[in-house]
């Protein structure tokens, strides 16, 4: 290692380099506070408030892991509803066999990544487009599997046992925390996996392909890690959804419709930015619950809005804060201070 | 003879449909050896570096890392094993800082953890006159300091062999120097390396064997002097045929051979 060799201990004792940006110290206070509200919410608002969050909170974690896949590995799925959908269905048969539902989510989160990894031999096959397609007829296939499983309800579906027992306030309480700790841990998961030396090689794999295979990254296991990473993180929210619900029906959870909604929020947010979805999610959201009544023309609406995204903000609505304040929640760069510069 | 060279090319052949790259191509290299390549366009320059560094898979023959066969080992993992190479149209990770790219380069090439890593990829950065644009996205480089960076990047992954490919082209007089100094000083601490050019002289400065390669094959090998000097050499770059001129060819920046 002759280059390494020639590291001067001057130089070595002069290097600072920081991790963090100069807005994160007061950001972080203003994020735990938000979270400690948050938290805090069943105690002071009514059910109907926390109940409408909980789809948030479930659009947020979704949203992440569509980032994830798309503006980190540059795998752009279509296809994640199969592991929203096979964590549901885990939910429900874990419930069955007696599990309780809330312990059940997680479980849910290691089914997917259990089905993940072959999925994602077959997937991998396929580049770009193909890709994409690829990954919807995968999910497309997994909701003709469970149809015909008969003890899962097929068709028509079934409704989660194990939920009776509980108190409805409890239960509406409970739901809501495990929403919002689902939210928080895929947030919490992207920012330490970026934050890492695999993020900065998933980074430089978002920016260039093949120089990044060159300078020693593993392209394609980092690719795999980030699929498995959303594949459990899709499964969770899809338990999520059930324990909500307290029913899954086969069209519904396994509908191409979560793509479409995880796209949308990712591309108006900041796609490949933490803070791009989380900001994407509330706008979303804001979005829904104004114009619920408008019927068609909410969805009509909603396309606009994104495709003049796409078109005049292509790093988002984070992309464009960032560009004119430096502003940053989850700093996952490396600043150089402390030379003669 | 494998055992004792860096890198051996035993053989290689590829064509993409009727275009021959490289026709049983065979070329080592020894430890700690200077190689200048030239030729025209389309003599399989920067496909003979794409099968080194493991880009693009010869159709037969074997690559030799080492007294290793990396023929069927992947780019990255030829990489980590040594090879670090440079792109003739520079691919920089453009929403990443410049210290962030060669960090990179670091973590992943040359295997090195935390405070470690910083300070080589700092050091790379001095070396490559990078240091003042460490905190600077890549993306708002310009060409010139792209192709620093793309040097940069290549001993960030703490390389044995180093593939140069074109990194003088479009470079101001004074430039190519400091970038033959840089090339020298690396050369003399022992680091083996093989320079495609078509600043000829920039080459002649910083190589002690110059390789001629035409039509997929090795038509020269020598002394840099007395490959420039051989008729068939001369007959390439002076004689008749569509691609001759050396300024002509430099304007040229798409990948040879595709």
């Amino acid at each position: 290692m002759t280059i390494s060799q020639m590291v001067t201990s001057r130089a070595a004792a002069a290097l600072d380099v920081s991790r963090a940006a100069r807005s994160s110290k007061l950001s972080a206070v203003v994020m735990l506070a938000a979270v400690a509200v948050l938290a805090a919410l069943p105690f002071v608002a009514f059910s109907n408030v926390t109940d409408t969050l909980v789809n948030l909170f479930v659009l947020i974690a979704l949203a992440s892991m569509w980032n994830l896949l798309a503006g980190f590995g540059g795998l752009v799925s279509v296809g994640q509803q199969a592991y929203i959908g096979i964590g549901a269905y885990s939910v429900i048969a874990f419930a069955d066999q007696g599990v309780q539902p809330y312990l059940a989510v997680p479980l849910a989160a290691v089914t997917c990544v259990i089905f993940a990894v072959p999925t994602s031999w077959l997937a991998f096959r396929l580049r770009g487009d193909y890709f994409a397609v690829g990954t919807w007829v995968i999910a497309e296939v997994y909701r003709l599997l469970v149809v015909r499983i008969d003890s899962v309800g097929g068709g028509s579906g079934k409704g989660l046992a194990g939920m009776s027992d509980l108190d409805q306030t409890l239960r509406g309480a409970l739901t809501y925390w495990v929403a919002l700790a689902l939210a928080l841990a895929t947030i919490a998961a992207c920012y330490l996996l970026l934050r890492g030396r695999l993020g900065l090689s998933l980074m430089a794999v978002r920016d260039e392909e093949t120089a990044a295979s060159s300078v020693g990254i593993d392209v394609r296991r980092a690719k795999r890690v980030v699929y498995l990473v959303s594949a459990a993180g899709c499964g969770a929210a899809g338990g999520v959804i059930t324990v909500s619900s307290l029913s899954v029906n086969p069209d519904a959870i396994f509908s191409v419709q979560w793509s479409a909604y995880m796209i949308f929020i990712v591309v108006i947010g900041g796609i490949g930015y933490i803070e791009g979805p989380l900001l994407g999610a509330v706008i979303f959201f804001g979005l829904q619950q104004l114009l619920a009544d408008y019927g068609s023309w909410y969805l009509v609406l909603l396309g606009a809005i994104g495709m003049a995204a796409a078109l005049w903000l292509p790093r988002g609505l984070w992309g464009l804060m960032r560009d004119r304040t430096g502003l940053s929640l989850f700093p996952v760069g490396y600043f150089v201070r402390g030379r003669d510069a | 003879m494998t055992e004792q060279a860096l890198l051996h090319l035993d053989g290689i052949t590829k064509r993409f449909g009727r275009v021959t790259v490289a026709k049983d191509l065979t070329l080592s290299v020894r430890p700690g050896e200077a190689l200048g390549i030239v030729g025209p366009n389309g003599a399989g320059k920067s496909s003979l570096f794409a099968m080194i560094s493991g880009d693009l898979r010869p159709d037969s023959g074997a690559v030799w890392f080492q007294g290793r066969k990396v023929t069927d080992v992947p780019p990255h993992a030829r990489t980590r094993a040594g090879i670090g190479r440079t792109y003739q149209v520079p691919r920089p990770f453009e929403h990443l800082t410049v210290f962030e790219n060669v960090l990179v380069c670091a973590h992943q090439g040359a295997a090195l953890k935390g405070r470690q890593a910083w300070t080589h990829a700092m050091e790379v950065l001095e070396r490559t006159g990078l240091a003042e644009l460490a905190n600077t996205p890549a993306g708002r480089l310009a060409l010139l300091q792209r192709k620093r960076l793309e040097v940069a990047r290549a001993l960030g992954t703490g390389p044995r062999l180093l593939l140069l490919d074109e990194v003088a082209g479009g470079l101001t007089e004074p430039e190519v120097l400091e970038l033959v100094e840089v090339v020298k000083q690396l050369h003399a601490e022992g680091l083996g390396i093989v320079w495609i050019e078509h600043v000829v002289h920039a080459l002649v400065e910083a190589v002690g064997r110059m390789v001629c390669l035409a039509g997929g094959d090795v038509i020269a090998d020598g002394e840099p002097m007395g490959v420039l000097a051989d008729p068939k050499v001369r007959e390439l770059y002076l004689g008749g045929g569509p691609e001759t001129g050396l300024a002509d060819e430099e304007d040229r920046t798409d990948e040879e051979g595709a």
